[in-house]
């Protein structure tokens, strides 16, 4: 079922956009040369985390990510357009496979403290600028999620959801398709995508939560508002999962991501089920993981990490405490609906009972008026959720996934520090066979000596590429945010606008039948 | 816990919109001037501006408690020369204990809340508290204006008492023993009525009365109903508005501390909650006052005009008791005279108990449709006014975030 990996977009739908950037070319030609050495690597939209310049993972503190002097960064880029070798489409590997860390090849010495403009840091500038110039390919990829259809009976039943896909990128084979996918199915593609990436510092977006309660409800078959209203903010949820997952240009690449969006039939991701072997796998591995990072100590010679791990962790907390806020603005405001709703019906009732003519018609005209107002009130708590509450939902659990990819970078560091003790002993040990004088065992002992010399050398560069990628990644993550943000804000004022200009048009209706009464 | 809260001074207390006929009459001009709250009590000073006799001086200034204006209440209800009046319902109770409440709760720490937010809810509940005291004052003064306004009930002479006796009035509560008493009562009436009416076939022979029954049982009961209601979206509002706090607490410190980018937008919002906080809040106290306190006093009021009903039908029904005694007395020719002297003041009374239901209950009507009027307009109108305000400030507010974008 793996689609044939086609030679990288960057070879053709980028050839035009390439030439007004000659340096950005050269970078990514670069770039895409070392990627040969690894076979198995993932996807060519790997390649703008190469690293090819002289330093590795110093950039500015914090202000990188947001600033916008372009200017300076494509001077920079002049620099660094370095070794280009010939460049080479990159072919498709198997699907899935546990992907090794791409390592460049070019020999580099890391350094870890901060430094002024790296290359990094102007790949990722001059990429993302390539990806806004080139507006009309790069991200020209709509999803929606529409049309859930229950499927089966009694407790193996499941919602089915269409997932139409509406592109002019040419990775796809047509411009507009859609399928049928159930919700294991996005379980199973995150699952997949994170192996992949996240432990190489991706910030793969999560999936909406698993819901045993809804989805019980809604197998049992029980047609209330309340299954409806699940339905509804499951379908909504995994419609914004898709979205976010294809804005990212890496995921955007990769071939299960389009298996998804594409075939019509799509191996059962049973891997998922929360009690199946693997779902235990998980929360075993899920529990290691924590006491690990409660004892890695790391030495943290890069101040943006610290910063970026704190900054995080603060955000996390304020989301927290104004997604709890609201959502009780969302209870209260669907109380202030269901209130409104009863005093509406009863004022219209208190009108009927009322002889005289005029207050009569008053009374009868004042239900109406809150009847239509409590329909707004609906609207508004629908926006509140839908439009607020959710987005402060998703970037609580994005903010999750990046804690979790700084917490790989530590692990990695780990593993190279591991490394390097290990290396230690095997010197020691050769030392002490040396002055033992025995010649076999003294040769193992070199041989040993040369593995974990090298072992230590790709801890190394692991280490120094997972910085980078998530340098890159958190840049990349916090414009998204900063415009999702500033858009959602936008939308919910609107609606609150919406709904304060109709309050006004029910009122003024009313006044003058409150002023008829004689 | 003393906690004198008093009127703001220089509040001057506005006719209240509740009962419209309380135009300033020269004559006998009856208003609460200042309040103070001591710990269970409410202590309402009263004062008196008339040109009449009876008093010894044009202006008095009297202290009395709720005690004092429930018996003035019950004098007028049991004093049977009053019967073909709708006599004007007690004031309720000044009620503090659930805002009270709110407040300790809120004094007792919960370590959850913010500085800042501690310092508004302490602010929205202290609010919320002086406007119960507010109410309260209102309800009193319109009872006693009521009473100033009516023709015959402003020359009773518990009314004087009430008004100039400058000594503690020591009215004390009803003990249990009188509070049960005036519950069985109650169960008594209704019981009487539904005799008077269903088992004895006594014909109503006029159709005004007949009809006021009609209608007035059935308005009582949904005017009941609709009050609950209406409390019950007013304090929806209210909770709405106390939500806003958390909110924009939490935005403002998302303002200070996130990216630059986001700073102004978190701030512009948390600004905005804020000001949405002062004025939903006002849309709720707002339809407290134009809304549920309407909706409370005509129902209380509707209940005073079903007692006058039911004692007219009590003199009705006397009255035709009195006529088959005079008819038994004419037949066995014993005891006539007497016989044809009660059934006389029977017929007097009943006929006079008629004649002012009449009135009153026309009056009422006219009140009651005045003071919706007025009542109706002016909640249109403020809430109006409050959306206008509310999209006024959104749209300024996007207009800003669009700019930053």
């Amino acid at each position: 079922m793996a689609a044939e990996r086609e030679p990288p977009p960057l070879g053709e739908a980028r050839q035009p956009e390439l030439e007004e950037l000659e340096d950005g070319e050269d970078l990514f030609t670069s770039t895409v040369s070392t990627l040969e050495s690894s076979p198995s690597s993932p996807e060519p939209a790997s390649l703008p985390t190469e690293d090819i310049s002289t330093n590795s993972n110093g950039p500015k503190p914090a202000e990188i990510i947001l600033d916008d002097d372009r200017e300076d960064l494509f001077a920079a880029t002049e620099e660094v357009s370095l070794d280009s070798p010939e460049r080479e489409p990159i072919l498709s590997p198997d699907p899935t496979p546990a992907i090794t860390p791409v390592t460049p090849t070019t020999l580099v010495t890391p350094r870890m403290e901060s430094k002024s403009i790296t290359a990094p840091v102007i790949f990722d500038r001059s990429r993302e600028e390539i990806e806004e110039e080139a507006n009309g390919d790069v991200f020209d990829i709509e999803i929606n999620v529409s049309d859930p259809e229950k499927v089966g009976d009694g407790m193996n039943a499941y919602m089915a959801y269409r997932v139409t896909t509406k592109t002019s990128l040419s990775m796809f084979h047509k411009n507009e398709f859609s399928v049928k996918r159930r919700f294991s199915d996005f379980l199973g593609l995150h699952s997949k995508l994170a192996t992949k990436y996240l432990h190489i510092g991706y910030i793969v977006p999560p999936a909406p939560e698993k819901s045993i309660v809804g989805m019980t409800k809604v197998k049992v078959g029980k047609e209330d508002s309340s299954s409806t209203e699940f339905v509804e903010k499951r379908r909504a949820a995994l419609e914004r999962y898709l979205q976010r997952t294809v804005k990212h240009p890496t995921l955007l690449q990769d071939p299960d991501l389009r298996q998804f969006l594409e075939s019509s039939e799509l191996p059962r991701a049973v891997n998922t089920q929360a009690l199946s072997g693997a779902g235990i796998l998980r929360m075993v591995n899920k529990a290691a993981d924590a006491v690990n990072k409660m004892t890695i100590k790391m030495n943290e010679s890069d101040a943006w990490f610290e910063e970026k791990q704190q900054q995080f962790e603060n955000l996390d907390q304020q989301l927290r405490k104004l997604h709890a806020s609201v959502e009780a603005l969302v209870c209260h405001r669907k109380e202030l609906s269901a209130n409104t709703a009863a005093f509406a019906k009863s004022a219209a009732m208190l009108g009927n009972s009322e002889d005289h003519t005029a207050l009569s018609r008053a009374l009868s005209q004042l239900a109406e008026v809150e009847e239509k107002i409590d329909q707004l009130h609906q609207e508004q708590a629908f926006a509140d959720f839908y439009v607020f509450s959710e987005l402060l939902g998703d970037y609580i659990r994005l903010i999750a996934a990046v804690k979790g990819v700084l917490d790989h970078r530590m692990k990695c560091w780990q593993k190279w520090q591991d490394a390097q003790v290990t290396l230690q002993k095997k010197r020691e040990a050769e030392a002490k066979l040396q002055l033992a004088n025995k010649p076999d065992k003294l040769q193992q002992a070199k041989d040993e000596i040369k593995e974990w010399e090298t072992k230590v050398q790709q801890g190394e560069r692991d280490f120094e590429q997972i910085s980078k990628t998530i340098r890159k990644e958190v840049g990349r993550f916090e414009k998204e945010r900063v415009k999702d943000f500033k858009t959602v804000i936008i939308k919910y004022l609107e609606s609150l606008v919406q709904t304060q200009q109709q309050l006004i048009k029910y009122w003024e209706a009313f006044l003058p039948e409150a002023k008829a009464i004689a | 816990m003393e906690e004198p809260l008093e009127m703001p001074p220089g509040e001057e207390s506005k006719p209240c919109s509740l009962s419209e006929e309380l135009v300033t009459d020269p004559s006998l001009q009856v208003e609460i001037s200042d309040a103070v709250s001591e710990r269970d009590k409410v202590k309402f000073t009263v004062q008196t501006k008339s040109s009449l006799p009876h008093f010894t001086r044009p202006a008095l200034s009297v202290v009395r408690q709720h005690e004092d204006f429930v018996w003035l209440h019950d004098t007028f209800s049991e004093n049977d020369e009053y019967a073909g009046i709708i006599i004007p319902s007690a004031p309720p109770r000044p009620d503090f204990e659930a805002s009270r409440e709110k407040l300790q709760r809120l004094g007792e720490g919960n370590s959850t809340l913010t500085r800042e937010e501690f310092a508004k809810m302490k602010q929205e509940l202290e609010g919320e508290y002086l406007a119960i005291f507010k109410k309260t004052v209102a309800m009193h003064e319109v009872f006693l204006q009521r009473l100033a306004a009516h023709p015959v009930l402003r020359r009773d002479h518990n009314f004087y008492v009430f008004l100039e006796y400058d000594q503690d009035l020591s009215v004390r509560g009803k003990n249990r023993k009188e509070l049960l008493g005036g519950f069985f009562r109650n169960i008594v009436k209704s019981a009487d009525e539904a005799l008077i009416t269903g088992v004895s076939g006594l014909k109503e022979v006029d159709e005004f009365f007949e009809h006021e029954r009609t209608f007035l049982l059935e308005y009582h009961t949904r005017m009941r109903d609709t009050c609950l209601k209406a409390d019950r979206v007013m304090r929806s509002h209210k909770s709405l508005a106390e939500d806003y706090i958390p909110i924009s607490v939490a935005l403002g410190s998302l303002g200070t501390q996130e990216v630059r980018q986001l700073q102004t937008s978190f701030l512009k919002l948390a600004e905005l909650f804020e000001r949405l906080r002062k004025l939903e809040g006002r849309v709720a106290s707002d339809e407290d006052l134009k809304l549920s306190d309407l909706l409370k006093y005509y129902m209380r009021d509707s209940q005073a005009a079903k007692d006058l009903l039911y004692r007219r039908l009590r003199a009705l029904a006397d009255y035709e008791n009195a006529n088959k005694a005079l008819d038994r007395a004419r037949m066995r020719n014993k005891e006539v005279k007497p016989a044809e002297t009660h059934q006389q003041l029977c017929c007097q009374r009943f006929e006079q108990l008629s004649a002012s239901a009449k009135q009153e209950l026309t009056d009422f009507k006219s009140r009651r449709i005045s003071a919706f009027r007025k009542n109706l307009i002016e909640l249109a109108e403020l809430e109006l006014k409050h959306a206008k305000a509310s999209s006024l400030l959104l749209r300024n507010t996007l207009i800003v975030l669009k700019g930053d974008a």
